[in-house]
């Protein structure tokens, strides 16, 4: 009895030092643990995925994501209609206010939009807008009259935008940070600082409270928000654990509700875990060949390189998250596009090409090189993929382990003859995953140049209309892309995280966007 | 004594001119850029986001700025977190790696100095062995593997602690042990020897004649000639735990300047390497100062030269 007492003593005097009371049920307080320090706050600044999570709740752009397919929903427009040949958008905004108390105006998203394409402003996501008509021309100084771009304030409620293009997904990208409105008065008022709490005047259904680099950053739920009766939550707490490991330890220890990655190492004990999930996700895992330099010049060569990979054993025994195994480029899961035949995994196949490009059972096959970054990850996969190639083809690849800006550097000027790469998608539309191969595309990096191919890729951008049509010339070209293979797509990524199992309301989705305006914590 | 100070002080300026000017070449001679990242940016966009940063003029004026720059004191904007200037990083980190520094040091002096008599005076039994051995393990364990085995024993599996984090003092104990348990090994090696040393010498059997207690003995006579050597160690050591807490802050999410240092290095976040270089420099510049000084209030031949 008297050794229960001291140890109750013990712990409330344990409690008392902590300062955290134990979190109630009622007490919504909701800790993501971000994963790294947001490198900025500012919508026309930011590029990255842990910035998406907090300024989605932060600020509100024409439309918002519905939590689970992603489709858009009204957001700071209350509705909007579209002209016929798809160019023209008008949006209606609704009656809303900054967190200051001023309304918010269509006259915001045009001051918004200009400052993100103004060439002094340095954006690096300009190219966000350059689907405005006169966007690109505007970024490149080439017109100067801003009332040229396709976007303009009719009134203080009504945004009529005009793009370059019909753009099947714009109504998506309307929820994309970088087309939110900003608050002109507070920017000219504080410069670089007026994304600082107690400076910054936000939108969104949460306010920012405390910014602390590297230690912490606090949301709080924003009670002038015209969708506020939606919102339970009452706080938001954003960690940024680099170390992965050490993330995964707090959310065991229960410092955090969310951390949207499992290190490779810990994925099979969490495994057997409740709070694990793993999710499909909107990017693809692949090699690049550099089709300018011998032998992966031969399109025979690249295609016995492709076939010889089993990329199911890849997935089940090295990679082991559940990494969907793929020999396509666009992701499964895209509305309305069907996917093409990849080229599959054939050994013998993959000989006999290797021998038709004269290199029978891989005699006198030249040196190559196998270029990848230094990761975990990436290392068992080129490793796995190496020896799949000697056994089937009997051609021996070395690897190459660079740090991150050296494999940039050297992919972007073809200094490579295989690279291993991988891509996210910016929007749920195969176009995302398709537009970049086009020739001499920034994101090309391969040296492979079909004319077909970016004509099908420009026919879709900009002269077709009718959905369906627009789906199935995309299809076309990505048949072109697998026939040819440039690249050697390996797999689809996969989401792993952990998840408390008290939040509510947070559903798996092909981007892992989860908004905060719909999650609870239950009892 | 002043003007010794003086002329070392004076002395700053040519090494932290050396040192800036070899690392600005240096980082600049890597490959990549800042802003290169795996989706590549329109040609205009690259070059407006250069032009803002003065990256597109000649590296010879990039330089002549940056030094103008950093005589006014302006450490320039971070090119990663451009909502904040270098300056502001460092003023916010700074006080954070000091406190976590202070700590770690005390942690080896506390645990180091007890063990290190301990085992003196317990020479050559259990306890001596015992100990020299966990000094030896200290030295032997790297920060990277004791830090995360702490963490799964006193947070995870007993649940005393936080994992990692900053803010209240709790947070402040695991990595505390982390950093000082390899300092706190070398002063215990130290002290022991200091102790042995000392305790067979004339005085000391004077003391225990007089029938002095022995913990008075200990304390009292032993111990203050003992710890010269660690006390001439915690010189370089400090400057080795200020700068040294790398992997110790980003095992425990601390908000420190260390987190800054490798991460801008990798990122080529120039100006934020240049000014963690800087800074490092003029604190390892000062505590050198600070121990030499120390050296020479204790050895006047040193003060002559």
């Amino acid at each position: 009895m008297k050794r229960k007492g001291v140890a109750l003593a013990l712990l409330f005097l344990g409690q008392l030092c902590v300062g955290m009371p134990a979190r109630g049920a009622e007490e919504q307080v909701f800790r993501i643990n971000n994963m790294v320090e947001p490198e900025s706050l500012d919508p026309g600044v930011v590029t990255g995925v842990p910035e998406h999570r907090i300024l989605s709740n932060l600020f509100e752009g024409l439309t918002t994501a519905d939590p689970k397919d992603l489709s858009p929903r009204p957001g700071m427009a209350a509705t909007w209609t579209v002209s016929k040949d798809g160019l023209v958008y008008t949006f209606k905004l609704r009656s809303a206010r900054w967190t200051d108390g001023k309304p918010v105006t269509a006259h915001d998203f045009v001051y918004a939009w200009e400052r993100v394409l103004n060439p002094k402003m340095g954006a690096k996501y300009a190219q966000q807008l350059f689907y405005l008509k006169n966007g690109e021309e505007y970024n490149r100084g080439r017109i100067t009259d801003f009332t040229q771009v396709g976007a303009k304030a009719l009134d203080d409620r009504t945004l009529q935008v005009t793009l370059r293009c019909p753009t099947a997904y714009f109504l998506d990208l309307t929820s994309f940070y970088t087309l939110y409105p900003v608050p002109r008065w507070a920017i000219e008022a504080h410069g670089k600082d007026w994304v600082k709490p107690g400076k910054i005047v936000s939108n969104g259904p949460f306010r920012l409270v405390r910014w602390v680099p590297q230690e912490e950053l606090v949301l709080e739920k924003n009670p002038g928000h015209w969708d506020a009766a939606r919102v339970k939550l009452q706080r938001v707490v954003f960690l940024p654990t680099e170390d992965g490991n050490t993330a995964h330890k707090q959310f065991l220890a229960g410092e955090s509700d969310w951390v949207p990655q499992v290190p490779t190492a810990q994925i099979e004990a969490a495994r057997t875990r409740a709070e694990f999930y793993v999710t499909p996700y909107l990017g693809t895992y692949f090699f690049r060949f550099n089709v300018t330099k011998s032998p992966t010049n031969d399109a025979r060569v690249r295609k016995a390189l492709s076939l010889a990979v089993d990329r199911e054993s890849l997935t089940r025994y090295v990679t082991r998250a559940g990494q969907i195994p793929t020999s396509t480029f666009v992701p499964a899961g895209m509305r309305g596009y069907e996917g093409v035949r990849g080229l599959g995994f054939d050994t013998a196949a993959a000989r006999k090409l290797l021998a038709e490009a004269g290199y029978p059972d891989g005699k006198g096959f030249p040196k190559l090189e196998l270029l990848y970054n230094t990761n975990e990850l990436h290392k068992v996969v080129t490793q796995a993929v190496q020896q799949m190639w000697k056994d089937s083809l009997g051609i021996h690849v070395d690897l190459a382990n660079v740090e991150w800006k050296v494999y940039l550097a050297r992919q972007s000027s073809l200094d490579y003859q295989i690279a291993r790469a991988g891509w996210i998608g910016d929007y749920v539309d195969p176009n995302t995953f398709l537009d970049m191969w086009v020739s001499g595309g920034g994101n090309n990096e391969t040296g492979w140049s079909s004319k077909r191919y970016d004509d099908l890729i420009a026919r879709a951008a900009c002269r077709i209309v009718n959905l369906k049509e627009r789906m199935r010339t995309l299809q076309e070209a990505e048949q072109i892309l697998v026939e040819d293979a440039p690249i050697l797509p390996l797999f689809t990524y996969v989401n792993t995280g952990m998840l408390g199992r008290r939040v509510a309301g947070w559903y798996p989705n092909i981007l892992d966007q989860h908004p905060l305006k719909y999650i609870s914590l239950e009892r | 004594m002043l003007g010794y100070i003086v002329r070392r002080v004076a002395g700053f300026a040519p090494v932290l001119f050396v040192i800036v000017s070899l690392s600005f070449f240096l980082m600049r001679l890597a490959p990549g850029g800042p802003f290169d990242q795996d989706r590549a940016l329109p040609e205009q966009v690259r070059a407006n986001i250069e032009a803002r940063y003065h990256l597109d003029e000649s590296l010879w004026r990039q330089y002549r700025r940056y030094l103008e720059d950093v005589l006014r004191g302006d450490l320039g904007p971070s090119f990663r977190y451009p909502d904040r200037s270098v300056n502001e990083l460092l003023g916010l980190g700074f006080p954070v790696s000091l406190t976590l520094g202070l700590c770690g040091l005390s942690v080896a002096v506390v645990l180091g100095g007890v063990t290190g008599v301990l085992a003196a005076l317990r020479r050559n039994t259990f306890l001596d062995y015992l100990t020299m051995s966990f000094a030896l393990g200290g030295i032997s364990i790297p920060n990277f593997v004791l830090g995360p085995i702490l963490m799964l024993v006193f947070a995870l599996w007993l649940g005393w602690l936080p994992v990692a984090g900053w803010g209240t003092w709790r947070h402040l104990i695991l990595p505390s042990i982390t950093l000082g348990t390899f300092y706190a090994a070398y002063v215990a090696r130290l002290t022991r020897a200091g102790m042995l040393e000392v305790i067979g010498q004339d005085f000391i059997r004077t003391a225990r004649a007089k029938g002095l207690h022995e913990a008075k003995i200990v304390l009292r006579h032993a111990l203050p000639s003992a710890i010269v050597p660690v006390v001439t160690y915690l010189g370089p050591a400090s400057a080795a735990v200020l700068t040294g807490s790398v992997v110790v802050e980003t095992i425990f999410s601390i908000p420190g300047i260390g987190r800054y240092f490798v991460g801008s290095a990798l990122n080529r976040d120039y100006t934020m390497v240049l000014g963690t270089v800087v800074f490092y420099s003029l604190l390892l510049l000062i505590s050198n100062l600070v121990v030499d000084v120390v050296y020479a209030v204790l050895d006047p031949r040193v003060q002559a030269r």
